[in-house]
């Protein structure tokens, strides 16, 4: 069913409603320490493969404490892994000067920072997506707003989940519509999906409108307001210190290479 | 003022493209009256509620709401008057949870967070769905969705609630249940609906609308004896009012 990836999506709320020591973590918390991570992983240079691997601790704790399906997670990752292979899938192409040999194999700069770009995209995409099973969509963006982010962003951020589920029934039905109608093809000619994609495009600016009034019948004058006190406790704040120093020494200490010094200095 | 009362003073609409929406309405709702407003498609009743919360302005005459004209200067009051519930509760709910959903309204009315909080349990109580309040709209069922649209009115106060089908795709248990609900409230009604069987239970009057005009303004009851006024209004007598066919060939025609 097309479907399936999307009632997946609610399926994060599912995970999100749930209770453990990650849970119970403030949201703004819990989205710093991300954004910290992301911006630790992105800052390596472009050949950095080993520098990564200590990262993986930080998802991989997220997943295991906060008891997250890790099978869900990496379902999500192989959806969104094809754009992540079309981004770096050139660079052996273009870059083949050779800078690492193992044995007899020289591998060039293309590959390594392919598979950099790889080990980057597992790690950000695996820890946002656990940040929000943690957290639940919504209360990563009251934390946005707490952050003061402009509110346009998140009134679309909200309304676009919101939505998401009503606009994929709609599709839904009239790809069903069109199948009960269509004997022989079972593929969609380019004509009939043009005027699918149309007709949903003029339903969406209708509900679009409708819901405008509904939101004005109710006072709506440009700011979405959330009733939800956040309160940030030494936990909070504990949990942000702690990682925020292992993502710094891990991006300027490296840690493979030290923990390899060790192991050649107790068995030299 | 006084917001409960509702004059409209021959009201004529027509749609960009031609279409005309009423052409000459008028009739005047009182405190605390339930009014249906029935007629076939199109035949003018969204229309009409589009103009008694301004989203719609008539090209001739005028909607009075608590004896004040309807303009841009006091839209905002009238609209904190008069609750609207959409025919499609997932228009209406917007927000990511039940709880957000019902305090959207108070919230932008600028109230303080223990009155916001105590409105919205206060009207998810009165209609029965204060266990939905952390859920997601859009994991509601039908009934639980239309409940949860009534409450996120309710929950601003109005001197007037305006509904659009409220009984439309619910089942019979849901339907009922709604109909005892509203029964309950002390304000104002006025219900767009198919449904005359409803209309006879939480109505003592009745427009009916025909092609943008109004064809009879009435007590329900005697309305809906009326069976050549129904059949010009492409109306048909209520179930209940209908004799129940004795044997399948009645129905056949044979």
């Amino acid at each position: 069913m097309t479907s399936q990836g999307f009632s997946d999506v609610g399926y994060i709320d599912t995970i999100a409603a749930g209770d453990s020591p990650l849970h119970r973590i403030d949201p703004r918390a819990k989205l710093i320490t991300t954004a910290a991570f992301i911006a630790t992983v992105v800052s390596f240079n472009k050949y950095a493969v080993l520098g990564l691997v200590p990262f993986f601790s930080f998802p991989i704790i997220l997943i295991l404490l906060g008891r997250i399906p890790a099978g869900y997670i990496l379902r999500k990752l192989l959806l969104i892994l094809p754009f992540a292979i079309l981004v770096g899938i050139f660079n052996p192409i273009f870059d083949r000067a050779i800078i690492y040999h193992i044995g007899p194999v020289g591998i060039s700069g293309g590959w390594i920072s392919f598979i950099s770009i790889l080990l980057r995209f597992v790690l950000t995409v695996t820890s946002a997506l656990a940040l929000v099973a943690l957290t639940g969509f919504n209360s990563v963006c009251l934390a946005l707003e707490r952050f003061k982010v402009p509110s346009p962003f998140i009134v679309q951020l909200m309304f676009l989940y919101r939505y998401m589920f009503v606009l994929t029934e709609e599709s839904e039905r009239m790809v069903r519509a069109r199948a009960v109608r269509s004997f022989s093809g079972r593929t969609m000619h380019f004509k009939t999906f043009v005027s699918l994609i149309g007709h949903l495009l003029l339903r969406t600016l209708d509900r679009a409108e409708r819901v405008y009034r509904a939101m004005c019948c109710r006072g709506f004058n440009g700011d979405i307001r959330i009733l939800r006190s956040l309160r940030i406790s030494l936990k909070d704040i504990v949990f942000v210190i702690i990682w925020v120093v292992l993502f710094i020494s891990f991006r300027f200490w490296d840690a493979p290479l030290k923990l390899g010094e060790l192991v050649m200095g107790i068995f030299p | 003022m006084s917001h409960h009362i509702v004059e409209a003073n021959d009201l004529h609409y027509t749609y960009p493209e031609g279409t005309v929406g009423l052409s000459g309405v008028s009739f005047r709702i009182t405190h605390g009256e339930s009014v249906a407003i029935v007629g076939e498609n199109g035949a003018g009743k969204s229309t009409l509620l589009l103009h008694l919360n301004g989203f719609l302005s008539a090209a001739k005459g005028e909607v009075r709401v608590g004896g004040y004209p309807l303009n841009s200067k006091n839209l905002d009051t009238v609209r904190r008057a008069v609750g609207m519930v959409f025919q499609n509760p997932d228009d209406q709910l917007f927000m990511a949870t039940v709880f957000d959903d019902v305090a959207f309204g108070p919230l932008n009315r600028g109230l303080a967070g223990a009155e916001v909080e105590e409105r919205v349990l206060q009207a998810l109580d009165t209609v029965g769905a204060a266990h939905l309040k952390k859920r997601p709209p859009y994991k509601l069922s039908q009934g639980e969705k239309r409940s949860v649209a009534i409450a996120t009115v309710l929950a601003m106060s109005p001197d007037i609630l305006v509904m659009d089908e409220p009984t439309s795709s619910l089942d019979p248990m849901s339907r009922t249940r709604l109909i005892k609900l509203l029964k309950t409230f002390r304000h104002t009604k006025i219900i767009a609906t198919h449904d005359l069987d409803m209309a006879m239970d939480l109505c003592e009057r009745t427009i009916v609308l025909h092609r943008g005009k109004i064809t009879a303004d009435g007590p329900t009851l005697r309305l809906f004896q009326d069976e050549a006024l129904l059949h010009s209004s492409s109306l048909e007598k209520p179930l209940r009012m209908q004799e129940c066919p004795k044997r399948s060939e009645d129905i056949h025609g044979e």
